[in-house]
């Protein structure tokens, strides 16, 4: 047994567990929709005022929304016994995680930058900066599922841990935010957004080689 | 200390839960052919001695071999080599039965859906197989759980309480197919806490609680 079967059958298997629960698929597509155009409705700005806002905005929905699902991604495994299952299958649990964390990013990250148009047309960002919103976000959410998976194997065992989850990967977020929303606002404004997307680029990578084995280590423990 | 170089050994093994002192220098071996039954009193340690053989937990003092080495050291090969049925049956309700199969038997080994039908139809459950797990009763979920063992095809089976929530034909099925995998040249390390329908020859293992 390969280890890419084994990965595709564990991305294939969070897919399909997800599709049978299209509540839960939307609700963090939703939430971003929502508290994006909340803020235009609250703060009664002008069309100008609003734009200089706008990355921020898109992206701190962005983050918050991405974080919703995080806390599921191994609870139900944990809690149905399907955890034990993957730690003895014989593959490490480094590429189980790596292939949960993979799909979450597909059903939440990748769904939030495919839905981020219609947002950014809502907050007046201009069509030019499209590219770089697309690159920044996809850049920024991978990063927060691999941050996120270590916070979600370490709240695993705890009965309310979403508090505590969203206190240990949203301090660790704030490059993410700076660069992102920084690399929007740089397109906005029609100067050269590449020195915040290579930061962006970097912090995704060393998350993605360092993250698995962090949340592999602390899935572990709670196993013990 | 005497190894089983030809199966599962575990050898005096200690585990402490917080200030319990749970396993107190336990040790078991068992070999091809070989069904050891675990009994005991709730809270004896039954599960956590199945955890520690498994290699989920690793134990304060003592060690568990496989074919004669530490487990830690031929982890893959003892992982392929085993099949572990916890107390929870780690079904996903929205998955059919036949789905569960898949994934789960899939991550060990090539398994045809034609094949994996047969093991729910050894169980009794063939009906259930396109049922989403979550409307199947607790002995039907057992029931399921026990295919995927057969499923596996592991020579070392691990089982806690797999007897729980089973009918009486449910029960003499399951013995059966222990019965069968034993005479086939397998392993078998059953814990309950009941007296079983295992086969006579089944050695018994006390843990005093």
């Amino acid at each position: 047994m390969s280890a890419a079967r084994a990965l595709s059958l564990v991305v294939e298997r969070e897919l399909r567990l997800s599709f049978r629960r299209p509540d839960q698929l939307l609700q963090p597509l939703v939430f971003f929709l929502i508290v994006t155009t909340l803020f235009p409705l609250g703060l009664n700005l002008q069309l100008s005022l609003l734009k200089d806002m706008a990355p921020g905005v898109l992206w701190t929905a962005a983050l918050l929304a991405s974080l919703l699902s995080l806390e599921s991604l191994f609870k139900g495994d944990a809690d149905d016994g399907t955890l034990e299952q993957l730690a003895l299958s014989g593959h490490s649990l480094t590429l189980i995680v790596i292939g949960k964390t993979a799909a979450h990013w597909l059903l939440s990250g990748a769904a939030l930058v495919l839905a981020s148009p219609l947002v950014a047309i809502a907050l007046g960002i201009p069509d030019t900066a499209f590219g770089t919103m697309f690159a920044s976000l996809a850049l920024g959410t991978m990063t927060l599922s691999w941050l996120g998976s270590i916070g979600a194997a370490l709240t695993v065992g705890l009965k309310r841990g979403n508090v505590l989850l969203s206190l240990i990967v949203l301090p660790l977020a704030m490059p993410m935010l700076i660069f992102g929303a920084g690399a929007t606002d740089r397109a906005i404004a029609g100067t050269s957004p590449a020195g915040a997307l290579y930061f962006l680029g970097s912090l995704c990578v060393f998350t993605c080689t360092l993250a698995p084995f962090a949340a592999s280590a602390a899935l572990r423990i709670t196993l013990e | 200390m005497n190894t089983a170089a030809d199966g599962l050994g575990v050898e005096g093994v200690h585990v402490w839960r917080g200030d319990r002192h749970v396993l107190k220098a336990v040790s078991l071996h068992i070999k091809p052919r070989e069904v050891l039954h675990i009994s005991g009193r709730n809270g004896s340690g039954k599960t956590t001695l199945l955890k520690v053989a498994s290699g989920l937990l690793r134990p304060e003092q003592g060690r568990v071999t496989w074919l004669g080495r530490a487990i830690s050291d031929v982890r893959s090969d003892y992982q392929r080599a085993l099949a572990y049925a916890s107390h929870e049956p780690a079904l996903k309700g929205d998955l059919t039965a036949l789905e569960n199969l898949r994934f789960m038997v899939g991550l060990k080994r090539r398994a045809s859906a034609a094949e994996l039908t047969g093991c729910l139809q050894r169980t009794g459950v063939a009906g259930c197989a396109d049922l989403p797990v979550r409307v199947l009763s607790a002995g039907q979920r057992r029931r399921v759980a026990m295919a995927r063992v057969l499923g596996v095809r592991a020579l070392l089976w691990l089982l806690d309480e797999p007897f729980t929530n089973l009918d009486a034909g449910g029960s003499e099925t399951f013995a059966a197919l222990i019965a069968e995998h034993v005479s086939e040249g397998g392993m078998a390390v059953v814990v309950a806490h009941h007296e079983l329908v295992l086969p006579a020859e089944a050695r018994r293992l006390e843990l005093p609680g």
